[in-house]
C-alpha cells in the first residue's frame, strides 16, 4: 500500500466473562484519515478503541502503530505513541479552567519551580487558533457549553502532542449545530496532518466526514468501506446484517382529550438547582408528544417529577383534570401513568428478580397476583408472565422464569415495554425507550409505541435521538435549559428547526406556539 | 485423560459458583478439610473430633478399646437435645442477619436485639400473670415485641433520616448491654450476678421433649424456632410484603418506581429482624436458666448470627442449617475437650468457613480467567 498506515490492529481478541468483545477484529487506518468505526451498541467498537487507549490489554492479536509492533498497557503508553482520546463522558474538573484542565498532569513550571499558567495559556491560544476551536483558556468549564468542553477535551490531547485522535461517540451530547461545527474541526485537524478514528453509530456522520468506515458486528470484522462508494442504506445493512427501514408507518394523529397537563413544572435536581424551570406541556389521547432536547436539559427530572420519583417545587401536575401533584408514586400508577424509565436497569427492573417477578412489580398486591390475606398467587403470575412473553415476543431462555439479569437489552426492555402497556394507562410516558438497543428491537418498540396512540392513549416520549422523535412524534416539544423553547407539530419539523430550538432559539418555534 | 479431568474440574467449579447453596456446602467440606489438618498438626487423631461430632447428632458414643480390641458403643439421647438447644439462638439471631439482609440492611445489632428480649423475658418471668402456658407466652411475646422495637428504631432513623443501620446498631447493641445489666439489677433480690429463681410458670421446659431426649434442656423453644422457620420462608418468599422487601433489598431505585414504600420496607425489616433476635433472648434466658441473669458479657449469639446467616445464604432454610451445623460444632467442644482435642478447633472452623464464603468472588475470579485461557488456545464457545 501506498499510503503509510498510522494503526494497524490485527486479529484482535478480547473477551470477557460471558461474551466475546472482540473477535478476531482487525482495523487498518492510513495517516492522516478520517476512519469510522461504525457498529450497534455492543459490537465491540469501543472495546476495540480502549484495548487501543490501553485502558484493557487484547487477549490475542497484534498492534502496529506507524508500523512498529507494539504493546500498550496504559493509556500513557498511548500517550507516548501520540495517541489521545476524547471520552463520551468528559474528565474535566468542572471548577478548573480551561487551562488548568489541559495542563492537568504535565503542568509547565518556571525556574523556581512554580506552575507557570502563563505560558500554558499562551499554548493553548496558539493551539486553538490553529485549530479554530475558539476557547478562551481562562474560562471555567461550569461556566461553558457541552460543546466548548469537547473542544477542550480535545486540546487536551493536542496539547500532548497526539497525531492519532479517537472520538467515542463525540455526537451524542450535542445539538445539531454544534455537530456541524465538530464535524468541521475535523477536517480541520485532518487538513494538521492528523488522523482521526472516530467511534459511531450515526450513519450520517460517517457519510459527512468520514473517508473510510469499518464496521463490526457482535464483536466481529465485517469489512472496511470506502464511504463515498456506499450509501445510507448500504452502510446500515453491513451494520445490522439485514436490510433495514427507517420509517415508521402511521396514520395521522386523532388527538382527543387532554389527559397529561403540566402547568408552569419547577423542579430542583441533584445539584440543589432547578432542572426544570416554569414548564407547561399538554399531552392529549391519540397522540405522541416528544421532547427533544440536549442530554441533560431537565428531560429526567421533568419525567421523574410527572411520575413522582422527584418531588416538585412549584406548579402543578394534572391527570385528566385530576391535581396529582402530591399523590404517591404507587397512586399515580394506579391513576393510570405508565413509565418506560431512561435506566432501564436503575428503575426498569430488579435485575435479580426473575421475569415474572418483574412483571407484576406494579400490581403485585392486586388481585390476581395476590389474595386477599397478602399471598401471593403464583400460578397466576406464572401465567400472567407467559401471557406478555408471547405477546410481547420476548425471548427467555427460562421461560418465566429466567433471571432478569440474565437476558439481553433489548428484551430487557420489553419486559418493561410489556409490564407498562399491559395495566392499559391512560398516559405513557417512555422515555429513551431505545437506547442501546439493536435495529430489530428498536423497530419492535417503535410500532408497539405507535399502536399505543392508535388506541387512545396519550404518549409523551422524551430521546435524545432526534431521528426517533421526528419518526415517531405527532408534536415536538423542544428543550432547553429546562424549559420549553416551543412545540411544533411533527408536519413542519424538521432537524434544523428542531435544532434551533434546542439550542434556545425560541423564534424557531414561535408561530406555533 | 487429561482433558477429561480438565473439564471435570471446571465443571465442578462452576458449579459450585453458580449456585449459592452448593458454595456454602463447599465451604463446609473445606473447613473441616482444614480443621482436620489442624489436629494433626497438633498431634492427636482427627477421628475423635469426628466421632464427637457423630455423638452431638446422633447420640452414639464410639471409642476404639485398643486393648480389648473392640469398639465400645453407647447411645444417650441427651446430646441429641443438647445440640438442638444451642442451635436455637443461632438460627433464631441467623435469621436476624438474614431478614434484613434480604432488604438490603446490614443487621450487625441482633446482639443488642437479643439482649433486649432477654432483658424484657426475664421482666415479664417476675410480673407477668403467673398462669402456666400464658406465663411464658405473654413473655415470649413481650420479648418479641421489645425486639422488634429495638430493631426497629434502627429501621426508622435510616428511613427517616438517613442513619447508617451499620452504626446505629452497634451503638445499640451498647446501650442494650448496659441497660439491661442496669434495669435487672433493679428486680428485687438481685445481686450482682443474677435475679432470684424464676417462677416455674415461666420457664419453657418441655417434659414430653425433656422425656424424649434423656433430660436434655430441649424445651419449647424448639417448637417456637420451628415456627419461625416457617413464618420467615413463607413471609419472605410467598408474601406480597416479601416481595416488596425482596424487591427493596435487589434493587431500591426499582422497587421506588414500581410503588414501594421504601422507607416502610426498611422500617417493617428491621423491626421483624429484631423479633427474630428478641425472640431468641427469651428463648435462651427462660428455657436454659433456672434464674434471670445479670450480663456480665455478651452472649455473643447475636456475632455468631452474622456468620450464620452468611453460611446459609439468608435464606430460610440454609440458615437453619447454618445455625444446626454451628450449633453441633458449640456443642461438641466439651465432648472434644474430654478426647483431648483442642475445642479451640471448632471455633477455627467456623471462622474458616466464613473466611471461604468470603472467597468466593476469588473462585469467580478463577473462573473467568480460565474461560480466557480456553478461548485464547482458540476452543471457543458462545
Amino acid at each position: 500500500m501506498a499510503v503509510e498506515l498510522a494503526i494497524q490492529m490485527l486479529d484482535i481478541t478480547k473477551i470477557f466473562p460471558g461474551i466475546i468483545a472482540n473477535d478476531k477484529v482487525r482495523l487498518e487506518v492510513a495517516q492522516g484519515e478520517i476512519h469510522a468505526l461504525l457498529g450497534e451498541n455492543g459490537a465491540g467498537k469501543s472495546t476495540l478503541m480502549s484495548i487501543l487507549f490501553g485502558l484493557y490489554e487484547p487477549d490475542a492479536g497484534q498492534i502496529k502503530i506507524r508500523g512498529q509492533d507494539v504493546r500498550i498497557r496504559s493509556p500513557n503508553d498511548a500517550t507516548a505513541l501520540k495517541i489521545g482520546m476524547v471520552h463520551q463522558h468528559f474528565k474535566l474538573i468542572h471548577n478548573f479552567t480551561v487551562t488548568e484542565n489541559i495542563v492537568l498532569g504535565m503542568e509547565p513550571r518556571n525556574k523556581w519551580g512554580n506552575l507557570d499558567l502563563a505560558i500554558a495559556d499562551k499554548r493553548v491560544k496558539e493551539l486553538s487558533s490553529v485549530y479554530n476551536l475558539a476557547v478562551d483558556p481562562k474560562a471555567r468549564i461550569e461556566n461553558i457549553t457541552v460543546g466548548m468542553q469537547q473542544r477542550v477535551e480535545i486540546l487536551k490531547i493536542l496539547y500532548r502532542d497526539a497525531d492519532i485522535l479517537i472520538f467515542d461517540e463525540p455526537t451524542a451530547v450535542l445539538t445539531p449545530q454544534e455537530i456541524d461545527e465538530l464535524l468541521a474541526i475535523f477536517r480541520r485537524l485532518k487538513a494538521e496532518g492528523k488522523t482521526i478514528v472516530l467511534i459511531t453509530h450515526k450513519l450520517k456522520e460517517i457519510k459527512a466526514a468520514a473517508d473510510r468506515c469499518t464496521v463490526l458486528r457482535r464483536g466481529k470484522y465485517i469489512g472496511t468501506l470506502q464511504v463515498d462508494r456506499a450509501d445510507e442504506q448500504e452502510l446500515a445493512e453491513q451494520m445490522v446484517g439485514r436490510s433495514v427501514s427507517f420509517r415508521i408507518e402511521k396514520k395521522p394523529a386523532e388527538p382527543g382529550e387532554v389527559i397529561l397537563q403540566v402547568e408552569n413544572l419547577t423542579v430542583i435536581g441533584s445539584k440543589g438547582v432547578p432542572t426544570v424551570r416554569d414548564l407547561s406541556l399538554e399531552v392529549r389521547s391519540g397522540e405522541v408528544v416528544g421532547v427533544a432536547g440536549v442530554d441533560g436539559n431537565g428531560q429526567s427530572e421533568l419525567v421523574a417529577a410527572i411520575s413522582g420519583l422527584l418531588p416538585i417545587k412549584s406548579g402543578r401536575v394534572l391527570l385528566k383534570g385530576k391535581d396529582i401533584s402530591r399523590e404517591s408514586i404507587r397512586n399515580r400508577n394506579e391513576e393510570g401513568i405508565g413509565l418506560v424509565p431512561e435506566d432501564r436497569h436503575k428503575h426498569g427492573l430488579v435485575l435479580d428478580f426473575r421475569v415474572d417477578e418483574n412483571l407484576i412489580l406494579k400490581n403485585y398486591r392486586k388481585p390476581p397476583f395476590s389474595n386477599p390475606l397478602g399471598f401471593l398467587q403464583f400460578p397466576a403470575i406464572v401465567n400472567h408472565a407467559e401471557h406478555l412473553i408471547s405477546q410481547f415476543d420476548i425471548r427467555a431462555g427460562g421461560g418465566a422464569g429466567t433471571l432478569a439479569k440474565s437476558m439481553s437489552g433489548g428484551n430487557q426492555q420489553k419486559v418493561i415495554i410489556a409490564r407498562e402497556i399491559d395495566f392499559s394507562p391512560e398516559l405513557l410516558i417512555v422515555s429513551q425507550p431505545t437506547r442501546g438497543l439493536d435495529v430489530g428491537a428498536i423497530e419492535y418498540i417503535h410500532r408497539r409505541i405507535v399502536e399505543e396512540r392508535d388506541k387512545g392513549k396519550a404518549v409523551l416520549l422524551v430521546s435524545f435521538e432526534l431521528d426517533e422523535i421526528l419518526n415517531l412524534c405527532d408534536r415536538i416539544a423542544a428543550v432547553s435549559k429546562g424549559s420549553v423553547i416551543g412545540v411544533i407539530p411533527a408536519e413542519h419539523a424538521d432537524e434544523r428547526r428542531i435544532g434551533a430550538m434546542m439550542g434556545g432559539i425560541a423564534s424557531e418555534g414561535a408561530a406555533y406556539g | 485423560m487429561a482433558e477429561n479431568n480438565r473439564s471435570l474440574k471446571e465443571r465442578i467449579l462452576e458449579t459450585f459458583t453458580g449456585s449459592d447453596g452448593l458454595v456454602s456446602v463447599a465451604v463446609v467440606l473445606l473447613g473441616f478439610l482444614a480443621g482436620t489438618i489442624l489436629i494433626l498438626a497438633v498431634g492427636r487423631n482427627p477421628m475423635d473430633m469426628y466421632f464427637s461430632l457423630i455423638q452431638v447428632v446422633s447420640g452414639w458414643y464410639i471409642r476404639w478399646e485398643p486393648a480389648q480390641e473392640v469398639w465400645i458403643t453407647r447411645f444417650n439421647g441427651r446430646y441429641i437435645g443438647e445440640w438442638i438447644v444451642m442451635s436455637l439462638p443461632l438460627i433464631l439471631c441467623g435469621f436476624s442477619m438474614a431478614f434484613a439482609a434480604r432488604t438490603g440492611l446490614f443487621n450487625i445489632g441482633a446482639e443488642g436485639q437479643y439482649v433486649v428480649g432477654l432483658t424484657t423475658a426475664q421482666f415479664f418471668a417476675f410480673y407477668g400473670p403467673p398462669v402456666s402456658v400464658l406465663h411464658w407466652v405473654v413473655a415470649i411475646l413481650a420479648a418479641v415485641v421489645a425486639g422488634a422495637i429495638w430493631g426497629g428504631l434502627v429501621g426508622f432513623l435510616k428511613a427517616r433520616f438517613s442513619v447508617s443501620e451499620v452504626v446505629a446498631t452497634i451503638m445499640m447493641n451498647y446501650i442494650a448491654y448496659y441497660g439491661s445489666r442496669y434495669c435487672t439489677m433493679r428486680i428485687p433480690g438481685t445481686n450482682t450476678y443474677q435475679t432470684p429463681p424464676f417462677p416455674l410458670t415461666s420457664r419453657l421446659s418441655s417434659p414430653l421433649l425433656e422425656s424424649l431426649t434423656n433430660g436434655s434442656r430441649l424445651n419449647y423453644g424448639f417448637y417456637l424456632t420451628i415456627g419461625a422457620i416457617f413464618f420467615f420462608w413463607i413471609v419472605m418468599g410467598k408474601t406480597g410484603l416479601g416481595y416488596s422487601l425482596r424487591a427493596t433489598g435487589f434493587n431500591k431505585e426499582a422497587a421506588r418506581y414500581g410503588g414501594i414504600s421504601v422507607n416502610a420496607s426498611i422500617t417493617t425489616a428491621m423491626a421483624i429482624s429484631g423479633a427474630f433476635a428478641g425472640l431468641a433472648g427469651a428463648v435462651v434466658s427462660l428455657g436454659l436458666f433456672p434464674a434471670g441473669r445479670v450480663l456480665a458479657v455478651q452472649d455473643g449469639y447475636g456475632f455468631d448470627g452474622i456468620a450464620v446467616a452468611l453460611v446459609g445464604n439468608s435464606t430460610a432454610w440454609g440458615t437453619a442449617l447454618a445455625g444446626l451445623l454451628f450449633g453441633m460444632l458449640k456443642s461438641a467442644q466439651p465432648l472434644m475437650q474430654s478426647r483431648q482435642i483442642p475445642k479451640e478447633i471448632t471455633s477455627i472452623i467456623m471462622g474458616l468457613v466464613v473466611v471461604f464464603i468470603s472467597l468466593r468472588a476469588g473462585v469467580r475470579i478463577i473462573i473467568d480467567w480460565q474461560m480466557k485461557e480456553k478461548a485464547r488456545k482458540g476452543k471457543v464457545v458462545e
